[in-house]
């Protein structure tokens, strides 16, 4: 690319609104800045809505930062204020909507009001995170070999247990003049299954989050695909910011993209709102899906369990840890855990991060279904 | 560079647009702007979308307009080069080699080279459109030699050299979006996203694409799906569908049955997924009577 001071000075706006994106963290490389020049030259300009609709065909931003390129757009080339978005992760996706707020004060209210079930949670809230320490290492190293396995649709060249790889076989054959060698045999890979954590963080799970995070931030690290989300009165994409190494800046990038900590639950909603988006849902098809939440849905459950059906019917096998069940007397007495058990593969203790970790390890063990399990309990 | 008649096919934005009405398919400014772009600046188009708005439509649209023959390689998890690019027919080469005795013969001669959507666009840019249609269904594996194919519009086969395009093909690809795209791949195309039309415009293309619909039934299929759509269903209905239950309910209501019922009747070709179909049936009449008023 030329340099600015030879640009033409009709060149420089369009250098510079590109320039403003990659400073707000939008990857432009500069062959897309020439392809902009070239397609407002293409365009006439005629308008400022040629220009516009070439910055969107060449900088391609993605669907999930369209509204911030907009805003940027409008301050650069007409003046207006400055957007108030921050600059977020490339990959991030968040969806979310404010539809519950007013519910989301209501359940706020009722959950001070609470004083069995509060206390029930707080005897669950021990931690000891040197230990915890210790288990998550552990946990990321065996990650991937304890993730039951599909198999793919890409074949790997095998000695024995295999069909005849015909392409690969006739192609020896013939690079040797017709000579018959011992034909050669592929077989199906074994992949391990994609691991997708939806972590509730509304206020009832409160004591128990930072261990969650804690535990996706492993998963990620050590599984092939996984993907972590967290719902709560929103639903936002983390994955992203637990693919940093470090655990530490992983969980402080995760925390400051989370902006429903501790509030309400409207967990049927949110898991709707996840199955509504193809990108979202279309990881759940054949994945472990682990549903780290007390499932404790704050008036009618219909949706949760529409959206716990769903999941069942997209999921490989689907989980829910409660930190409930880390008590003995626990039982899924609530209507929506009732509602709920008869699509559910597993209903486990998620009190820990042991008990927790050891659960996400034996997935690839066959067991009964949560309803069989539960109603021999009770 | 595009050739001389590409140019004058896409002069302008609205003469794309013009151009694919044409086609019987109606593409708002920023598609028709993003359709002339890619072919004025030799680049490919990137469609992506919701499945059902009209992505491949899109595809089919474009080769029609420019008057070529459209090649189409669907993409899926496993699919790799031999797919995609070519491959030597051995079963042929073998039998040649048997034939042939002591007679020395070409085994990598055209007749053993089986050509695959890459390969004929590549041989024939000018009479092809080359869609690859669901690119995110694909491997990683797959996008990255699609990356290479797409930069430099060649292949190179060990046994025979390296094709290369005399000009550079149109290619359009499409994503439903179920899994992120490299950005190096973004980069280079023109991208486009395309979302579900709004009601004026899906009763349009409801009235392009149909049969014998009568414009209000029109307009009342296209208010009742933006309404259905803006619900969180499993399958929200693709455009497709819109003009699917808009002709089923013409033909139910021509066979007798009034209005309301005839919608009511024909929802199954709209809502294809049990469970959404269980969650509008209650709310459906109230719907259909918004729509139709």
């Amino acid at each position: 690319m030329r340099r600015p001071q030879n640009l033409r000075p009709a060149a420089a706006p369009f250098l510079g609104f590109a320039r403003l994106l990659r400073d707000h963290a939008f990857a432009i490389a500069p062959e897309q800045i020439s392809s902009f020049m070239q397609a407002v030259t293409l365009l006439g300009p005629r308008s400022m809505n040629d220009i516009r609709e070439a910055a969107l065909s060449t900088l391609a931003p993605s669907p999930d930062r369209r509204g911030e390129f907009e805003a940027h757009f409008r301050a650069y080339f007409y003046g207006d204020a400055k957007p108030s978005i921050e600059a977020e992760e490339d990959d991030e996706t968040r969806v979310k909507d404010d539809r519950g707020a007013r519910e989301e004060e209501n359940q706020v209210a009722r959950q001070e009001k609470g004083g069995e079930l509060s206390s029930e949670l707080e005897q669950l809230s021990s931690r000891d995170f040197q230990h915890d320490d210790d288990g998550l290492g552990q946990f990321r190293r065996k990650l991937v070999s304890a993730l039951p396995a599909r198999r793919s649709f890409r074949t790997i060249r095998t000695r024995s247990r295999g069909t005849l790889d015909l392409r690969r076989s006739l192609k020896e054959i013939v690079s040797a003049d017709g000579d018959i060698p011992s034909p050669l045999l592929r077989r199906r890979r074994a992949v391990p299954r994609k691991l997708l954590l939806l972590i509730d963080v509304s206020g009832s799970m409160k004591l128990h989050t930072a261990d969650y995070l804690k535990l996706a931030h492993a998963a990620v690290q050590g599984a092939d695909r996984a993907e972590v989300f967290t719902i709560g009165t929103r639903l936002t994409r983390i994955t992203s910011a637990l693919r940093i190494r470090d655990r530490g800046q992983a969980l402080a990038r995760a925390a400051a993209l989370v902006d429903d900590w501790d509030g309400g639950t409207r967990m049927g909603p949110t898991l709707l709102a996840f199955l509504s988006v193809p990108r979202f849902s279309a990881f759940a098809r054949g994945a472990c899906v682990v549903v780290l939440s007390d499932g404790l849905e704050r008036g009618s459950h219909a949706e949760l369990e529409i959206a716990m059906r769903r999941l069942g019917a997209r999921a490989f096998r689907l989980s829910l840890a409660t930190p409930l069940a880390g008590d003995a007397r626990f039982r899924p007495a609530t209507s929506a855990l009732r509602a709920i058990l008869p699509v559910l593969d597993d209903l486990v203790d998620g009190s820990s991060i042991g008990s927790l970790t050891d659960f996400i390890l034996s997935l690839a063990r066959p067991a009964p279904a949560a309803d069989s399990i539960w109603k021999r309990v009770s | 560079m595009p050739s001389a008649d590409v140019v004058e096919i896409a002069a302008s934005p609205e003469a794309i647009a013009a151009r694919l009405a044409a086609s019987r398919y109606l593409a708002d400014d920023s598609l028709a702007t993003a359709i002339f772009l890619a072919i004025r600046l030799s680049k490919p188009l990137l469609l992506e979308g919701a499945p059902g708005v009209g992505k491949t439509e899109a595809a089919k649209a474009v080769a029609e307009l420019l008057g070529r023959e459209l090649v189409r390689l669907q993409c899926y998890e496993g699919i790799d080069a031999g797919h995609a690019l070519y491959e030597w027919n051995y079963q042929r080469q073998l039998l040649a080699i048997r034939h042939a005795g002591e007679h020395e013969i070409d085994i990598y001669d055209d007749r053993f080279l089986i050509a695959r959507p890459l390969l004929q666009v590549l041989r024939a840019p000018v009479e092809r459109v080359l869609l690859v249609d669901e690119i995110d269904r694909s491997d990683h594996e797959f996008e990255a030699l699609l990356l290479e194919f797409l930069s430099d519009f060649q292949i190179s086969i060990p046994e025979r050299g390296t094709i290369r395009a005399a000009t550079q093909p149109i290619v359009i690809l499409t994503s439903n979006r179920t899994r992120e795209l490299a950005e190096a791949l973004r980069r280079r195309c023109v991208y486009h996203w395309i979302g579900y039309p709004d009601a004026r415009r899906e009763a349009e293309i409801i009235m392009l694409r149909s049969g014998d619909v009568a414009e209000a039934t029109a307009r009342a299929v296209s208010n009742a799906v933006q309404e259905i759509r803006a619900r969180p269903l499993a399958k929200p209905p693709g455009i497709a569908e819109a003009v699917e239950w808009a002709n089923a309910a013409t033909i139910l209501e021509k066979g007798g049955s009034p209005w309301p019922e005839a919608f009511r009747r024909a929802i199954g070709v709209l809502i294809k997924d049990e469970e959404d179909l269980s969650a509008i049936t209650p709310e459906l009449g109230r719907i259909v009577e918004e729509a139709l008023a």
